[in-house]
């Protein structure tokens, strides 16, 4: 498969490819946009259409850019980190619910601190479970794939029934703070408040996750320990270290993101994080297993295109992910923003 | 004779070798030992999840890859009977299309997914057969003109295999000699033929090269085997035979649906009976499968017994309810593969 | 001879089931640069990556400054004052050479004459200082290897090939800087191919063949008996 794209061969042509390259998946974004703005009839809803499918994808976002970066560190796949976004939600939601006082009132004040109490908790929760899980699940099978895929899946099944045993079986119904709730009119099209929230969120989390990567000695460590671990190592950095906190970190967005996400479909379930692994792991996929960046990127390409698609042809949402996916992996084999191993 | 029919695959344990036996024999025997209606459909499902799951081992167990898209292949089988028999009318040419067709379509997305995916990595290979499980599931039941959707299809089947023909008026054995029994007995003999096929190539030059590059592909490469190659055509194999396993399956059932062959729950099951039962020896498809159904089909009602013995008990029916029986065959699932990954075969084999 | 700062005894080494090293014993003596010699394949990068603990000892004791660090973990053993730079250099590409150093420098920020030293003796890491690693050329992304090894002081530097691949200009930038280190009085552990690097810059030497230390003794002897060359090293040496 080749990599150039379909260009006159001329030099000036392939001198332009050649430094647009590196923005090519970033372009990605304002090019899907664009052809959702020709293929939808109506310009309010395609600015609804955008803004729900930003929300979405910054929600993926966050909850599968731990996955991809503990994948980097130390070629772990953990088919199980679906259930942080599921205890996420419980968590956060049941003390959302205890909250009610807070919530109902018309304050945004009491509203926001009820929310972020909420995260906080769901946080707390999820990155003591992430610590649990790594210890207790991953830590024996490193190394071994087939035995990772496998054994973190059944500590899915596991987790997920528990929150059966915990909560009971039926699913819990619920209503956004009153702040939240409602829609703003902007250029004649509706857009929920929530998901304005939601993308300031996502906007937050890339932001600040960027920081701690470019600016930080840890996001130093674990940016060179995604290109050569063993380099890391014999530079007397203990990466194990490193990698249980960016462990421990990733549970805890996926449980801030499990939170977000039953806030977005106001209803939990204990199947909710597997279920939106499906779509966490298209997305890390075309990203590059081991990019941020291009999670992030291919978060917001799923959601935007999800949406679109819903809007379009409702009963291919989600097949239409699945496309997108081939049409990256033809385009480039290890995802748009390939991880240069150093082995 | 019978060498050559398991391929000079010998169980290699004379437990084993007696298990197996028994096996065998109950299921070949099985509407006269134990008649009635939920003990022979047991017995129907224990064939047809010995075939499903030994095809899942070729994968897993000899080819080293973990897919998530098997119940999808078998679905294909499945509706493809189903869809033939409405389309074309009852009749054995529908059930043959349908076979056909599915276990052909089934193969082509094998090939497709292992084609994209295994060339790049081994997990993105699992990862994408989620993906595309989910979204085929997905799409079956919202496209319901076509499949039903989530209430599934009912079908009529040649009226040879149903209870209302009758070969004999006499009973045989106390057992009625009527359609019934003929389909208990294609999906038995098929599901035989299709492990014996499945037995036959894992014990070919096919199937050790497929072992050699699921210990090191490296090295398997360095020989000149092309690992992409080997692997996509284990997958290709293994979804014709799930797909076949699948028309089976929807011949004894008359009937399709999510739940009864695309579920996420029945990926699970399989993996477990892989793994329970040993993987990489398709002898531990018979017994995890076994055990499975078995099982599944009465300890269930074991567990509502005891949670309605230790009612008065705090919290501890609450992991009793049948309805948490996954929970424990999670348990289960992480336990063996940490401390008995060869599975059952595996322990009966080192006993020797 | 000094006291050795490191001692291998009776070391092996397996990959996968291939036995590589076979018994190696060797001092490397304080304050002196050791070249470790032989032909491609006879276990050279191995005893360097053992050393470092990247590769696990199957039997056998590796003494660093009179402590056992056999089974230490790789980070213990750099911390112990190791400095390691491997055959591929260890670059991080996606990193700037700014951030490569900082990394390196574990202990802490370095020290400005330090850093002025290492720019004088590689000045193209200054002039490409914010620019990203992987856009060096080999020879930069080496000089970048050593420096990064410098950015500290170590107690002992393992050195796998520095001069590999570089053309005559660079390996006599990096023959210099070498040389620079060794007159501060350091312990290196060297593996070379180049001979004229080698005789320059070992003091002693030691040559393996098999995963197993065949010969020890001054570099100059070895220097002197073009027979003893060829017949520990064969042809693949070019000898100068």
């Amino acid at each position: 498969m080749s990599i150039a794209p379909e260009h006159a061969p001329t030099m000036e042509t392939a001198g332009l490819w050649h430094r647009l390259e590196p923005y090519v998946p970033i372009l990605l974004i304002p090019a899907l946009v664009i052809v959702g703005f020709l293929a939808i009839p109506t310009s309010s809803s395609w600015l609804t259409l955008t803004v729900s499918g930003l929300a979405m994808g910054m929600m993926i976002f966050i909850m599968a850019s731990g996955l991809t970066l503990v994948f980097g560190l130390m070629d772990v796949i953990n088919f199980g980190h679906g259930a942080f976004v599921s205890v996420g939600a419980f968590v956060g939601i049941t003390i959302l619910l205890s909250l009610g006082g807070m919530t109902d009132a018309p304050s945004l004040v009491l509203n926001l601190s009820a929310l972020l109490l909420a995260v906080f908790g769901a946080m707390l929760a999820t990155a003591a479970m992430g610590w649990a899980f790594e210890k207790v699940i991953i830590q024996p099978v490193y190394g071994a794939h087939l035995k990772q895929i496998l054994i973190t899946m059944g500590g899915l099944i596991i987790v997920e029934q528990l929150i059966l045993v915990a909560w009971g079986p039926d699913e819990i119904f619920l209503t956004r703070p009153e702040t939240f709730k409602g829609a703003i009119t902007f250029a004649g099209a509706a857009i929920e408040k929530y998901r304005l929230v939601a993308v300031g969120v996502g906007l937050v989390v890339f932001l600040a996750m960027r920081w701690v990567l470019r600016s930080t000695r840890i996001g130093l460590i674990v940016r060179a320990g995604v290109e050569n671990g063993e380099m890391v190592e014999a530079l007397g950095y203990r990466l194990r270290l490193v990698f249980v906190a960016v462990f421990i970190a990733g549970s805890a967005l996926a449980g801030l993101g499990g939170v977000m996400w039953g806030l977005y479909q106001e209803v939990i379930t204990a199947h909710m994080g597997a279920s939106i692994m499906v779509l966490v792991f298209i997305v890390v996929i075309i990203g590059g297993l081991g990019s941020v960046e291009g999670c992030f990127i291919g978060a917001l390409l799923v959601g935007l295109l999800q949406n679109y698609i819903a809007f379009l042809a409702p009963k291919f949402a989600l097949i239409s992910n699945i496309g997108l996916m081939v049409v990256i992996l033809m385009w480039r084999p290890q995802g748009m923003v390939p991880v240069v191993k150093a082995k | 004779m019978l060498r050559r029919l398991i391929s000079g695959d010998t169980p290699r344990s004379t437990v084993l070798s007696i298990v197996l036996l028994v096996i065998l024999i109950a299921l070949a025997f099985a509407p006269f030992l134990f008649p009635g209606t939920r003990s022979v459909d047991t017995a129907a499902r224990v064939c047809i999840f010995i075939a499903l799951v030994a095809s899942y081992d070729l994968m897993l167990g000899y080819g080293g890859i973990v897919s998530f898209a098997h119940t999808m292949f078998f679905g294909m089988g499945a509706y493809g009977v189903a869809l033939a028999s409405i389309h074309m009318g009852r009749g054995f040419d529908a059930l043959l299309v349908g076979s056909v067709a599915g276990a052909l379509a089934a193969a082509a997305l094998a090939f497709v997914i292992g084609l994209f995916s295994l060339r790049v990595r081994a997990i993105f290979f699992a990862m994408i057969t989620l993906a595309v499980a989910s979204a085929v599931a997905v799409l079956v039941s919202q496209l319901s003109s076509i499949t039903g959707g989530e209430d599934g299809l009912n079908y009529k089947i040649p009226r040879a295999l149903t209870s209302a023909h009758k070969f004999m008026d006499d009973k045989l054995f106390g057992v009625r000699i009527n359609g019934k029994l003929a389909n208990y007995y294609l999906v038995f003999f098929g599901s035989l033929i299709l492990f014996l096929i499945l037995l036959r190539i894992v014990n070919s030059p096919f199937g050790r090269v497929l072992q050699a590059i699921r210990e090191n592909d490296f090295r398997a490469e360095a020989i000149g085997y092309r690992a992409v190659y080997y692997r996509t055509s284990a997958t290709c194999i293994s979804a014709t035979v799930a797909a076949l396993a699948g028309s089976l399956y929807a011949i004894w059932l008359r009937y399709v649906g999510p739940d009864t062959t695309l579920s996420f729950e029945i990926m699970i099951d399989i993996l477990l009976m892989v793994v329970i039962g040993g993987m990489g020896t398709l002898y531990g498809a018979v017994i995890g499968a076994t055990i499975f159904v078995v099982a599944q089909n009465y300890l269930q009602n074991l567990m509502g017994i005891a949670e309605a013995a230790l009612g008065d008990l705090p919290v501890i029916p609450l992991f009793l309810n049948p309805d948490r029986w996954l929970l424990w065959l999670g348990v289960l699932f992480v336990l063996s593969v940490y401390f008995f990954p060869t599975g059952v075969v595996g322990r009966l084999r080192r006993r020797v | 001879m000094p006291d050795p700062i490191l001692r291998l005894e009776g070391v092996f080494t397996d990959i996968a089931q291939y036995h590589i090293l076979q018994g190696v014993d060797l001092e490397v003596p304080a304050g002196q640069v050791t070249m470790l010699l032989g032909r491609n394949g006879v276990g050279k990068t191995t005893t360097l990556r053992t050393i470092m603990g990247l590769w696990r000892a199957r039997a056998g004791a590796i003494t660093f400054d009179g402590r056992d660090i056999t089974a230490l973990p790789t980070p213990a053993i750099a911390r112990a004052g190791i400095g390691f730079v491997p055959e591929d250099m260890g670059i991080f590409h996606d990193l700037s050479v700014e951030e490569n150093m900082m990394l390196a420098a574990v202990s802490g920020p370095i020290a400005g004459d330090r850093l002025e030293a290492i720019f004088s003796a590689f000045p193209p890491l200054k002039t490409f200082w914010n620019s990203e690693a992987g856009n060096l050329s080999g020879g930069q992304k080496q000089m970048l290897s050593i420096a990064r090894v410098m950015a500290e002081e170590r107690r002992l530097y393992l050195i796998d090939e520095p001069t590999k691949g570089l053309a005559p200009a660079i390996i006599a930038t990096m023959a210099r800087a070498l040389k620079d280190l060794r007159a501060q009085g350091a312990s290196i552990l060297l593996v070379e191919q180049n001979f004229s690097v080698a005789k320059m810059l070992g003091d002693r030497c030691a040559v393996m063949d098999d995963g197993r230390i065949v010969w020890t003794g001054a570099m100059d002897e070895l220097a002197r008996d073009e027979a003893l060359q060829e017949r520990l090293m064969g042809l693949s040496m070019e000898a100068a």
